[in-house]
């Protein structure tokens, strides 16, 4: 029964990772950098949603949504502020800036809501702790588990679904093919990043109530260390593709939590990232990613 | 032939330009703290800073001329503080001078480090783009949680070493106590000790460059293909970048770890590799000189900055999104382009 309940904790957190990953691998995938802010965008998010609830006692619902809307407009303005104007410039600079927005955001926050750590309201957002019981109650999920790996279910269809048939879909998938020819063929390329990154910034803004929910302590630096490991869950599953990023960051959270439960809590995280390396070592483009042969 | 020996006396001019300006503002600095009209904290931050400069110059290596993205140099600076400090404190007794031992520390601290490149490098460099890039970022994760968890400590029966928990002794001392790092460091890092490693840093990076291995790394960067078919090594030569660089940035982590009593693993974390890269992208690629302007400026910056108190950081990742904003901005770069419009098309290539 313990093993059945490390499962589905790994499950719960590894889908929390795939959400934020999403962020990451669909950025990456457009506009080929990698947006060091995402993890940033996620405690931002949690921070929003923390003061609508607990402070003005809103509706959770209407907290999450409205921590949705606060961050797609965040993700949309950094992009344009901050990204666009490099969008021909070498990608190490693009980093800079990159790194430069999330030390923005962190210190932002650090002035706005102070560096004490908040507790997360998740009785007031997932109702009572206790959850379900399972096989006559041996067997413990809370309610957070289940909507997060719900939600986690839902979007990776929707996405899917978005990706595959919706025009705009369509465009963002040209243009991670070939921006110069998805423009010829009268494709909107700002217009399609900028949804890229409303898309990915609203994606962090549950994934951050859903991990502050999980693990209830907000601080400024929430978001750096679990914007790392979905980082790497993106990685993991091959960078630029979406089922990629489930598998990625569903393995990265069951090999966490086991690594925690069976081997030592201290060093979870180097055993995290060796697994990380010996797969790239194995599979030097990820599990799912695309090889590309290279021709001289 | 007059062309060649053209081509050849002007990175030695060069050269002699870049070590006389290091030495030039070394004894400028010497003249002014003598003088007294370098304040406390400044006076307080310059080991860091040559420290700060020698990791901006090794990771320089990695990332300019052999041109390949480390996001985890922080991990060798830390593998080079701990085996360095290690070393101090187990030889304290043997070697009683004590800039012998903070010379001797820091080549244990270069080895180590050499060690863990080769370590790394091997498996790594087989990899491209992004993908090595995350692979560093974990080894550097890997060494720091290695590290937090790592106690060593020393008695009559020698060194003990064990992880998670700290080892039985009889009698003797703990050195590196997990979590809670290193404490009571003998202080042994000095201005001058650090002005001489940036010396020696410079020396082994100018000097490699301009080799014949140098101009091979520089040929993989370029072009790997072409380097490959004109029979150049692809794993050799890029170990060979990488494994200097490992080396210079642990021994530039001994002389920062000497600097302070205390010393943990955490220090050198994603951030500081991510400040290191700052300054290396700032400086420009692949330049040396701005490396040592970059790492020096943004070493101050905070500092400077410290009136802004709580604004201060803020100002900080302003002014970077700022300066990355205007390098890159043709306007400005046409301007400037403009105006040193002598200036040889290659220097410009570099500073991008």
């Amino acid at each position: 029964m313990t093993f059945l309940s490390y499962v589905i904790n790994g499950v719960s957190l590894g889908s929390i990772y795939a959400i934020i990953a999403l962020g990451y691998t669909m950025v990456y995938g457009i506009a080929k950098m990698l947006n060091f802010a995402h993890g940033d965008v996620i405690m931002v998010g949690a921070y929003i949603c923390f003061y609508a609830v607990s402070r003005f006692a809103l509706p959770p619902l209407l907290g999450i949504v409205l921590a949705m809307l606060v961050c797609t407009v965040l993700g949309v303005v950094i992009e344009r502020l901050a990204y666009k104007p490099l969008r021909s410039a070498p990608s190490l600079a693009v980093l800079i800036t990159a790194i430069g927005m999330s030390y923005f955001l962190q210190n932002m926050a650090q002035l706005l809501w102070t560096a004490n750590p908040k507790v997360f309201p998740t009785a007031a957002i997932f109702g009572d702790k206790t959850g379900l019981g399972l096989f006559g109650g041996s067997l413990k999920i809370s309610y957070v588990t289940i909507v997060t790996i719900v939600t986690c279910l839902v979007i990776m269809v929707g996405l899917t679904l978005f990706t595959r048939s919706t025009k705009m879909g369509k465009a963002m998938r040209a243009c991670s093919e070939d921006k110069g020819a998805a423009q010829l063929m009268g494709i909107n390329v700002n217009l399609t990043i900028s949804v890229t990154f409303a898309i990915g910034s609203a994606l962090a803004a549950i994934a951050g109530v859903l991990l502050c929910s999980a693990y209830p302590n907000l601080v400024p630096t929430t978001g750096s260390m679990p914007g790392i490991k979905a980082f790497t869950a993106a990685v993991f599953g091959g960078i630029g593709s979406i089922p990629g990023a489930l598998l990625g960051g569903l393995l990265l959270g069951v090999i966490e939590i086991f690594a925690r439960a069976y081997i030592s809590t201290q060093l979870s995280d180097a055993i995290v990232f060796a697994v990380l390396i010996v797969v790239l070592l194995v599979k030097p483009a990820g599990l799912l990613g695309r090889q590309v042969r290279e021709k001289v | 032939m007059k062309k060649s020996t053209l081509r050849l006396s002007a990175p030695a001019k060069n050269k002699i330009f870049t070590y006389g300006l290091v030495i030039a503002a070394y004894i400028i600095l010497r003249i002014l703290i003598s003088g007294g009209a370098v304040n406390a904290s400044l006076q307080g931050m310059l080991v860091p800073i040559c420290a700060y400069v020698v990791m901006a110059l090794s990771l320089n290596l990695t990332v300019g001329i052999l041109g390949e993205l480390s996001l985890g140099h922080a991990g060798f600076m830390s593998v080079g503080a701990f085996s360095g400090v290690v070393f101090a404190i187990a030889m304290q007794d043997a070697i009683p001078s004590a800039p012998l031992r903070l010379a001797l520390s820091m080549a244990v601290g270069a080895a180590f480090a050499a060690l863990a490149g080769v370590l790394v490098g091997i498996p790594v460099l087989r990899l491209k783009g992004d993908y090595l890039a995350i692979v560093t970022l974990a080894f550097g994760e890997i060494i720091k949680s290695l590290i937090n968890n790592m106690y060593i400590g020393i008695d009559d029966a020698g060194m003990h070493f064990k992880l998670l928990e700290a080892p039985a002794l009889t009698g003797g001392k703990m050195i590196i106590k997990g979590p809670m790092g290193i404490s009571s460091i003998a202080k042994l890092s000095s201005f001058t000790a650090g002005f001489i490693l940036v010396l020696i840093a410079l020396f082994v990076i100018l000097n490699l460059i301009q080799s014949r291995s140098g101009r091979a790394i520089m040929a993989l960067r370029d072009n790997r293909i072409a380097a490959e078919s004109v029979g150049i090594g692809v794993t050799k030569y890029k170990l060979m970048a990488f494994v200097t660089s490992a080396a210079l940035a642990g021994s530039a982590g001994t002389l920062y770890a000497m600097n302070y009593t205390t010393i943990v693993a955490n220090k050198f974390d994603f951030n500081t590799s991510i400040l290191i890269l700052v300054f290396v992208v700032l400086g420009g690629l692949g330049n040396m000189w701005g490396s040592i302007i970059a790492a020096t400026a943004l070493t101050i910056l905070p500092e400077a900055l410290r009136q802004f108190s709580d604004y201060r950081m803020l100002v900080y990742a302003i002014v970077l999104i700022l300066v990355m904003l205007a390098t890159n901005n043709p306007t400005i770069k046409g301007f400037f382009g403009k105006l040193f419009h002598k200036r040889p098309a290659g220097e410009e290539g570099a500073a991008q």
